[in-house]
């Protein structure tokens, strides 16, 4: 641990090895948006992105980048980093590594709103993207008030949201049966989770709740998050509000991934892998909130353009790709839990 | 106060005046001390001579306390005070609300009616990182994450002296390192916690609670789960920083003979009210382990300490006294 100290009694500490784990993920992060912005019918090389995206490029670059692609990468870049910050401080709340919004059922939620959106109120993609939101946000309070008993603990909440995951995802089949041919299309391939013709809508409410939800996090409940990590009581008697800080963080959890899933679709693992691939990096202790989120965006990124350009012609959504690799860590995460004895 | 004490009222609010400005004294000094540069011993929570104060006046004490779990009661009533500068140990057999006790002491658990009092102030209406600077708590379980070294852990009782812009100051430092000497884990500072004795965990977890720095400090069954050897070790432990840097300990035991030897204060409970409490030498009798344990026995000299030693009565004589 690095301490700064200032002359004023300020002092600030951080973990070398954390802080560069985190600028190296934002550096591929940037560096393959790059590539991806680059990449397409309509190739560029990174040198004339970079040109164009200072604003010296040529007209016709400059409206492929900025209209088309540039939206596209920042949708992924931002989502990714909602997703694995939001799957930081559920994995760190529940204590589990299992813990994230993918088998919490918020995800499920957020479906269940989009598909209610698209199957019987039938809206467009602003209705999917508010179902989607609303659909999280209603099974935040669905979970936390069925987990609560004199406090919320961990492992009910992990209990509480496999059966209401268990339940959406019924639910979800349900919409699905109901839909037009065309509608079910639509939604199996919002549900699979596609960055493909992201507008700057899509990701300006995203990034408007990041810019509040960010600081809130990381300034306002991230230390108070390290000592719950010891158990509720040794939190407690350090003096921290546990209930109000675990409050504050799940929302904030459940609002960004809601976010992130109507920007970007139920994208599936990278809120379950990000911090567990963040903490590998970075080898300390702790929830690693910021160097999770770098590793998010740089996951997300990477799997679009892998979505895009890996299987030749035929252009994946990314879920598909996130959903195999992510399926593969979590036989590998469940075998090495398995054997350590903690499930 | 509340009123609820009547006549004590405005004499005990002069006295928690004083007490509170003394308190204030209290932390300046130790802010100098731990200032200076080279001083690596641990600087005393609360230096003995403020404790000169109004017998009675106990900084913490439970008033007329309710506690219950949902529609369980498990005590009522219930009134304690924890002398100052006391090692006070709480004894009794299973589910005699000794822990419950102590959630209520650390605001863990809200009493259904009656409050507990700290330094003449209902401890309920205290910030959190104030009330944690002057009442420290070692929970039964506590759960070390993945990974961490000793000295990261120990570090991590500096929270309630901490904030957003005073992360990691020198004073933190110093205190964490002396909290580890005062332990004897300082060896094993770059250690990390899993690879550890059960005996030495639990050292490294009271070091935490030290580097807290509060004048009282709580700890439910700080033996639990150790062998013979590590549970003296702890109490020896607990013992010193209560003779050497004058805290205010108080700790539920199961072990009544370890009780009689250590505690300064004896606090017999069952079934959630007190039956006895004073010297383990005045209140440890055979008749009072009968009462409080149904066990009948003998109690002779320890002829180490001269502390009461429970000897449990031997089958034979149980038999021949008609009890099975």
């Amino acid at each position: 641990m690095s301490v700064i100290r200032t002359a004023g009694g300020r002092s600030v500490a951080f973990r070398p090895r954390a802080l560069i784990a985190g600028a190296a993920c934002v550096l591929v992060a940037l560096v393959l948006a790059v590539l991806a912005i680059g990449s397409g019918e309509y190739p560029m090389s990174p040198a004339d992105v970079l040109r164009t995206l200072v604003g010296q490029g040529v007209p016709a670059d400059a409206f492929i980048v900025g209209e088309l692609r540039l939206p596209r990468a920042v949708t992924a870049l931002v989502s990714g980093a909602a997703l694995a910050l939001g799957g930081a401080i559920f994995q760190a709340v529940v204590r589990n590594p299992l813990g994230s919004p993918d088998v919490l059922g918020f995800t499920h939620g957020a479906a269940t709103g989009a598909l209610t959106a698209i199957v019987i109120v039938g809206g467009g993609s602003t209705a999917l993207a508010g179902g989607a939101l609303l659909g999280g946000i209603l099974t935040g309070f669905l979970v936390y008030g069925l987990a609560w008993r004199r406090g919320v603990h961990g492992y009910r909440l992990v209990l509480v949201g496999i059966g209401v995951a268990a339940i959406l995802t019924g639910v979800n089949g349900y919409l699905l049966t109901r839909a037009q041919i065309t509608e079910a299309g639509r939604a199996v391939l919002w549900l699979t989770g596609s960055l493909n013709g992201r507008g700057w809508d899509d990701v300006l409410p995203l990034l408007g709740a990041m810019a509040v939800l960010v600081p809130v996090v990381m300034l306002g409940c991230a230390r108070g998050l390290r000592m719950m990590e010891m158990g509720d009581d040794a939190a407690y008697a350090l003096g921290v509000r546990v209930e109000h800080v675990r409050l504050v963080l799940l929302g904030s959890a459940v609002l960004l991934v809601s976010l992130a899933a109507a920007a970007a679709g139920p994208v599936a693992f990278v809120a379950l892998t990000a911090p567990q691939l963040a903490r590998r990096l970075t080898k300390s202790p702790g929830p690693n909130l910021l160097p999770s989120l770098c590793m998010g965006a740089a996951l997300m990124v990477a799997a679009d353009l892998a979505a895009q350009r890996a299987f030749g012609g035929h252009e994946l959504p990314v879920g598909v790709v996130t959903g195999v690799l992510g399926g593969g860590y979590l036989v590998w995460l469940l075998a090495t839990e398995r054997r350590a004895g903690r499930i | 106060m509340g009123g609820r004490t009547g006549a004590r009222t405005s004499a005990d609010a002069s006295t928690s005046a004083t007490t509170s400005a003394r308190t204030t004294v209290t932390t300046q000094q130790t802010k100098e001390q731990t200032t200076q540069p080279e001083s690596t011993e641990i600087p005393r929570a609360r230096p003995p001579a403020t404790h000169g104060g109004a017998p009675g006046a106990n900084r913490l004490a439970g008033e007329k306390l309710t506690l219950a779990y949902d529609q369980r009661t498990i005590t009522e009533g219930l009134s304690i005070a924890v002398p100052d500068n006391s090692f006070t140990v709480v004894v009794g057999p299973n589910a005699c609300g000794k822990s419950t006790l102590l959630r209520a002491l650390s605001r863990m658990l809200k009493p259904a009616a009656g409050s507990v009092m700290l330094d003449g102030a209902d401890i309920s209406g205290l910030p959190a990182k104030k009330l944690a600077r002057t009442l420290g708590l070692l929970p039964q379980s506590s759960i070390a994450p993945d990974g961490i070294t000793v000295a990261d852990l120990v570090a991590r009782g500096r929270y309630p002296h901490q904030g957003l812009l005073r992360q990691w100051s020198k004073e933190d430092e110093q205190v964490v390192q002396a909290s580890m000497a005062a332990t004897g884990v300082e060896d094993l500072a770059d250690r990390f916690v899993d690879e550890l004795s059960g005996g030495q965990r639990q050292r490294v977890w009271i070091a935490m609670a030290l580097a807290q720095q509060t004048p009282l400090l709580l700890l439910d069954e700080p033996t639990t789960y150790l062998d013979i050897a590590h549970q003296i070790e702890v109490l020896d432990l607990c013992a010193s920083l209560h003779e050497e840097q004058g805290r205010t300990l108080v700790a539920v035991l199961h072990d009544l003979n370890h009780a009689a030897r250590y505690a300064t204060h004896l606090i017999a409970m069952r079934e959630g009210s007190v039956v006895a409490e004073g010297a383990p030498g005045d209140i440890v009798t055979a008749q009072l382990v009968e009462d409080v344990f149904g066990m009948p026995c003998r109690v002779i000299e320890d002829p180490e300490s001269g502390t009461p030693l429970v000897v449990p009565a031997a089958r034979e004589r149980t038999r021949a006294a008609g009890r099975e």
